[in-house]
């Protein structure tokens, strides 16, 4: 439940970047030191503004990363043509500033005590607030069970590919590449499919939480064939990117 | 007032040749957004009418086939919408509004134009016609993309953009200035970018 | 475009309500519908926020920001209920 003061989530504040760390050729991991920060859940989003020397100003927001008591984080992919996300992939230095408030959101969260079992589906940069819960499962020592199915372009698109591949405390991760696969590759392949899902899901009789996060056209397939399998709609939980994935 | 992000340049300022053909508070862009208030329609052709209406009465109406037939002209011209991007020298087809009102017969001083999917927006008659106006069904050489408004939309470049109502299916003919659906949410009852009439008491 | 949803209105909703309320249960005035607000169809990058349900279409909310002030229009709306402090 949404306990926390309401002074600090309002209120826009500037944040001191720590680093910025490339996790694909065209996605990045900025951590941040926010003076006033009250702490965060898994699953919400922070929201940024970029002010240029003429005074105009741009917003964007992006989900949290980390887990609660981690460092807060969010991981930022270029989209081509965009107005903030090459200035937040390519300029932005450790040292910077960076105004922020947050964290926000309370409907696409995930507490240990919410249960499961849990399904996460991912579709390219929908698989960043789906991370924070998987660290939060593991720093909390859930024995929940869980499951991530990450629809991406290409292998080298899988962002925390190492931290997914190590496992995080049995949480078993299932990748789908939709553009191309490496000769070899015995996994999926090609768009989310009701065969997939059918596959990777939890039965329905499990009563699974699942959480969906990504474009809009992934997002609704995936929570439309959810549905279909026979998940509870109020356990299906979605958050939409839009088309190019960010907001 | 934000403190400012070092190196940020916002993408689009004028070139200086340009500035006089940007509203103040303006700026260009290269792409063309598409901003909406609801889901894209998709009125098969067959289906689709223009009209021309007054007090719940059609006094004029065209198929697809029917305005197709009408005299058309290509145009090139400036857009501005009210989120503050320009762009310069879009080209567009489409039948002159003065042409429809034409072929009804009208007396009224204001119109208000419908269209699928729910969406209004209001406008003087001296604004819709005098070649101020199109209906528009082909941009930049091609038919008018769905999500920019397909099959056709009304053209009224020297307003703001949401007055250039996508999905257009008529014009209504008013005694009255009533507001359409950004008019009554606070937006201008005019909307002349190079006054910066964005909202209601600009 | 294609549209969002609720969630990527989390901090305009704290900024007209005070508190967060994406997880807040709306109900349809047109055709009943209920679900979180994170669930609805949220069309951002039109002049304004336009919010309309998921199952019927019909617009719940309209937010415009203009002249220092946040208009809101929830005529739409039949209800809005939220968790309650403890």
């Amino acid at each position: 439940m949404e306990t926390t003061a309401v002074r600090g989530r309002l209120t826009w504040q500037v944040a001191t970047v720590t680093s910025v760390t490339p996790e694909t050729g065209s996605v990045v991991t900025i951590t941040l030191d926010p003076p006033d920060w009250l702490g965060h859940r898994a699953g919400q989003h922070l929201d940024v503004r970029l002010t240029a020397d003429d005074g105009y100003t741009a917003e964007r927001s992006y989900s949290i990363a980390s887990a609660p008591g981690e460092q807060v984080a969010i991981t930022v992919e270029r989209l081509e043509g965009g107005e903030v996300s090459p200035y937040l992939t390519e300029d932005l230095r450790a040292g910077d500033e960076l105004e922020l408030r947050g964290p926000i959101g309370g409907y696409f969260v995930w507490e240990p005590a919410d249960g499961g079992p849990l399904i996460l589906l991912a579709g390219g940069s929908g698989v960043v607030p789906l991370r924070a819960i998987l660290r939060h499962r593991r720093r909390s020592g859930s024995e929940v069970p869980a499951r991530l199915l990450y629809s991406a372009r290409t292998l080298p698109d899988v962002i925390y590919r190492g931290e997914l591949d190590q496992g995080h405390d049995g949480a078993q991760v299932i990748y789908t590449l939709t553009r191309s696969h490496p000769s070899g590759w015995t996994g999926h392949t090609g768009r989310l499919s009701q065969a997939l899902l059918a596959e990777a899901a939890w039965a329905a009789e499990a009563n699974p939480l699942a959480f969906i996060c990504g474009p809009t056209s992934f997002v609704e397939t995936a929570a439309a064939g959810l549905v279909d399998l026979g998940y509870r709609p109020e356990r299906v939980k979605t958050e939409r990117f839009g088309a190019t994935g960010g907001r | 007032m934000s403190p400012v992000s070092r190196g940020f340049q916002h993408l689009r300022r004028a070139p200086a040749a340009e500035e006089d053909r940007v509203p103040p508070g303006q700026h260009m862009t290269e792409g063309f957004p598409v901003l909406s208030a609801g889901p894209t329609p998709h009125t098969p052709l067959e289906n689709w009418t223009f009209s021309v209406t007054q007090d719940g009465q059609t006094k004029k109406s065209w198929t697809w086939a029917e305005f197709r037939a009408l005299p058309a002209e290509t145009v090139t011209v400036d857009i501005h919408c009210v989120t503050r991007w320009s762009k310069l020298g879009t080209q567009w087809r489409g039948v002159p509004v003065d042409t429809l009102l034409k072929a009804a017969g009208y007396d009224v001083p204001y119109v208000l134009a419908f269209c699928d999917g729910g969406y209004t927006t209001n406008l003087p008659i001296g604004d819709v016609t005098d070649g101020k106006a199109w209906v528009a069904f082909d941009y930049d050489g091609g038919p008018l993309p769905p999500e920019h408004g397909g099959p056709a939309r009304l053209l009224v470049p020297h307003l703001y953009f949401w007055k250039s109502a996508k999905w257009v299916r008529g014009l209504e003919l008013r005694d009255h200035d009533a507001p359409g659906f950004w008019e009554s949410y606070g937006y201008h009852m005019y909307g002349d970018p190079w006054k910066q009439q964005r909202y209601a008491g600009d | 475009m294609d549209a969002l949803d609720g969630n990527a209105i989390g901090g305009l909703l704290i900024d007209v309500f005070g508190t967060e309320m994406t997880a807040a249960r709306s109900t349809c005035a047109t055709c009943g519908d209920s679900r979180p607000v994170a669930e609805l169809v949220v069309y951002r990058q039109a002049p304004g926020t336009v919010v309309r349900c998921r199952t019927c279409g019909s617009v719940l909310m309209v937010f415009v920001r203009a002249h220092g002030a946040i208009g809101t229009d929830l005529t739409g709306l039949a209800s809005l209920s939220q968790p309650d402090r403890p």
